[in-house]
């Protein structure tokens, strides 16, 4: 199966540092069963900012992605610089359609100067990696993973992403192998 | 694989919503959504959804607190959480007082709303296999769970069936095995208290200061060691039924405390000052003959008459032999099914035994005698070997001889005796359990030459 890969861009977002995007291919391909695609980078629609909390909004974003696809690309996965938030949460890494065709990433708090530190780009692409796994398997109908290495496990903070493996455990996996099948 | 948990997600903006379902569908949850009061309450209807996320502020003549209040009557044990923009105390003590489980405000850190959901789910699901536990003892212990066809059975089962719904105090009679905690057990869960707590207390177990502080609880404080409270078996007991085994046990002071328990329905915990009123049934069962230490003196005739309302006598196994085959045939048909034995049925020869038997330890000692011939049985079907120890190690039934004075048995007990010592004195009353000097006076009254 095809995976279509995008960047959205934002007039307010850093650009994606080089590494990112390939990165996040090569796992995907590794991890699930999906040939990645690169896809033509997409602008954030302006209405999906909310201004007062500076913030964008990750349902918002997935609509566009959603609205983006070009035939043949059965799922994607847009990456971006900014900021997400749902109306109900201060904020997401990410959010996807359960068993459906489109999911967002947003690296913002992903780098280590969101919290006050100095950068650290290979930190930052493993766990660009490891979220975007996740989402991509949320598309393929995984639900949220107890297993503590699984990258399907649920994380809130950056410090539990690094906790977690890169890859799916044995049971998402055959779980995925299964809707494949 | 996750349980599938249903939960109501209730807001008139779309988008929260269907956000907020989404993040709790990547969870793991089924997820349903409504945009007004009106709507939640008719899926609520149709649905016991296991948590409730409600807006506090919807339009459409339907708030969330009102929202709240018909949900909790449909399902006064749905966990329901109140979600506003804005919090203020009033609202929040409010949104408490009718029912809500937890107020959160918008937007709250993902890590506040997991944890809060996965807390809630465990609650839940430890109230479900509770509920299972509860369902499953209760079919367990019923009177149609005891085994018998005996017409001194039939009749026990009738008069426990008949009190079950009382709140009279219960003494059950009968020798050790025959059952008297199954008859209890059927009493209270077929009556009126079954969805409230039974708890057994075994008399004889505990040494008596031990025995006080199990049944009452104890004060911090009160003595070494009593770090905290401690609710003792009676509190636990309240609205339920409390079994105090072999209750002919017990010394003087607990005689006198219980009397008071019984009389009075309320009692101190040891160090305590505060009285504690219970509503707990009582159910006694000794193998004692209370009413004989009643005349000694060693058992409080005013207690004996508290505990004896009901009295129920379960006959030993030996006197309803016909019941044998039915419980010999379900001790194997369970035993053989936790083993893993394909083992079906009893051979005619090993039947006669175990109906032949005097079986002093009743049915405990059936089911023991069972399980033993099962673990050493190679075949499928168990036969008389596979009861040798019966034979051997059990108890000999003792046949009275025709025609003989106690004193004749006695004289001939002591000749039998020291001829298998070869005349050793010493020896002989060893084993007869008396001292030499009695033997030897009892060797002269009978004029027996060692």
């Amino acid at each position: 199966m095809v995976l279509g890969l995008m960047e959205i861009r934002a007039p307010d977002a850093e650009p994606l540092p080089p590494r990112v995007i390939p990165a996040m291919a090569q796992a995907l391909e590794a991890c699930l069963p999906v040939r990645v695609a690169g896809l033509k980078p997409l602008a954030a629609p302006p209405e999906a900012l909310d201004g007062r909390r500076s913030q964008w909004s990750a349902p918002a974003l997935l609509e566009a992605v959603l609205a983006s696809l070009p035939d043949g690309i059965p799922k994607a996965l847009g990456v971006t610089g900014v900021d997400l938030y749902i109306p109900m949460l201060s904020f997401v890494y990410g959010q996807a359609q359960l068993n459906g065709r489109a999911g967002v990433v947003s690296i913002a708090r992903l780098r280590q100067q969101f919290y006050g530190l100095p950068g650290n780009d290979a930190l930052l692409e493993e766990r660009a990696r490891k979220e975007a796994v996740h989402e991509a398997g949320h598309l393929f109908g995984l639900v949220h993973c107890a297993a503590p290495g699984c990258v399907m496990r649920l994380s809130v903070q950056a410090g539990q992403i690094d906790l977690k493996g890169e890859a799916l455990c044995e049971a998402c996996a055959a779980r995925v192998r299964e809707v494949k099948e | 694989m996750k349980p599938q948990w249903q939960i109501l997600v209730v807001d008139d903006e779309e988008i929260m919503c269907e956000s907020l379902a989404a993040w709790l569908r990547e969870d793991g949850y089924l997820v349903d959504t409504a945009s007004s009061g009106r709507e939640a309450v008719e899926l609520a209807r149709r649905t016991d959804y296991a948590i409730y996320f409600i807006d506090l502020k919807m339009p459409g003549g339907m708030d969330g607190i009102d929202t709240l209040m018909e949900i909790r009557r449909l399902h006064p044990d749905a966990s329901i959480i109140i979600i506003t923009a804005y919090a203020t105390v009033d609202t929040a003590i409010t949104a408490i007082k009718e029912g809500a489980q937890e107020y959160i405000v918008k937007p709250c850190n993902p890590e506040e709303i997991s944890l809060l959901v996965s807390r809630i789910i465990k609650v839940k699901r430890l109230q479900r296999e509770n509920l299972i536990l509860r369902k499953k003892l209760q079919r367990r212990y019923q009177f149609h769970d005891i085994i018998c066809k005996s017409p001194r059975m039939q009749q026990v089962l009738d008069l426990a069936r008949e009190v079950a719904s009382l709140r009279s105090t219960v003494l059950i009679h009968g020798e050790s095995g025959t059952g008297k905690e199954v008859v209890a057990r059927a009493i209270h869960f077929s009556g009126n208290r079954a969805q409230k707590p039974f708890i057994a207390v075994s008399c004889a177990a505990l040494a008596e200061t031990l025995l006080e502080s199990e049944l009452f609880g104890y004060e911090k404080g009160a003595f070494t060691g009593a770090a905290e409270r401690k609710k003792g078996k009676f509190e636990l007991a309240d609205g339920g039924t409390i079994f105090l085994d072999e209750i002919g046990d017990i010394g003087p002071k607990l005689q006198a405390d219980l009397l008071r328990v019984l009389q009075e329905r309320s009692f101190y915990r040891v160090g305590g000052t505060e009285e504690v009123h219970v509503d707990a049934r009582v159910i006694a069962a000794t193998h004692k003959d209370l009413r004989a230490m009643v005349e000694e003196g060693r058992f409080r005739e005013d207690l004996y008459y508290r505990l004896n309302v009901i009295e129920i006598l379960i006959p030993p196994l030996r006197e309803r032999r016909e019941d044998i085959p039915l419980l010999a045939g379900h001790f194997v048909e369970r035993i053989a099914h936790e083993l893993g034995k394909p083992v079906a049925e009893i051979s005619e020869d090993a039947m006669r035994l175990l109906m032949d038997h005097s079986w002093p330890g009743n049915v405990r000692e059936l089911e023991n005698a069972i399980e033993r011939a099962l673990v050493s049985c190679r075949g499928e079907v168990l036969a008389s070997e596979d009861f040798a120890f019966l034979r051997g190690n059990g108890p000999a039934r003792f046949q009275a001889p025709d025609n003989m004075t106690l004193a004749e048995m006695e004289k001939r007990m002591i000749e039998a005796t020291l001829r298998r010592t070869g005349g050793n004195v010493k020896e002989a009353a060893a084993s007869l359990g008396i001292d030499r000097s009695t033997l030897y006076e009892k060797l002269k009254r009978y004029g027996i030459e060692r």
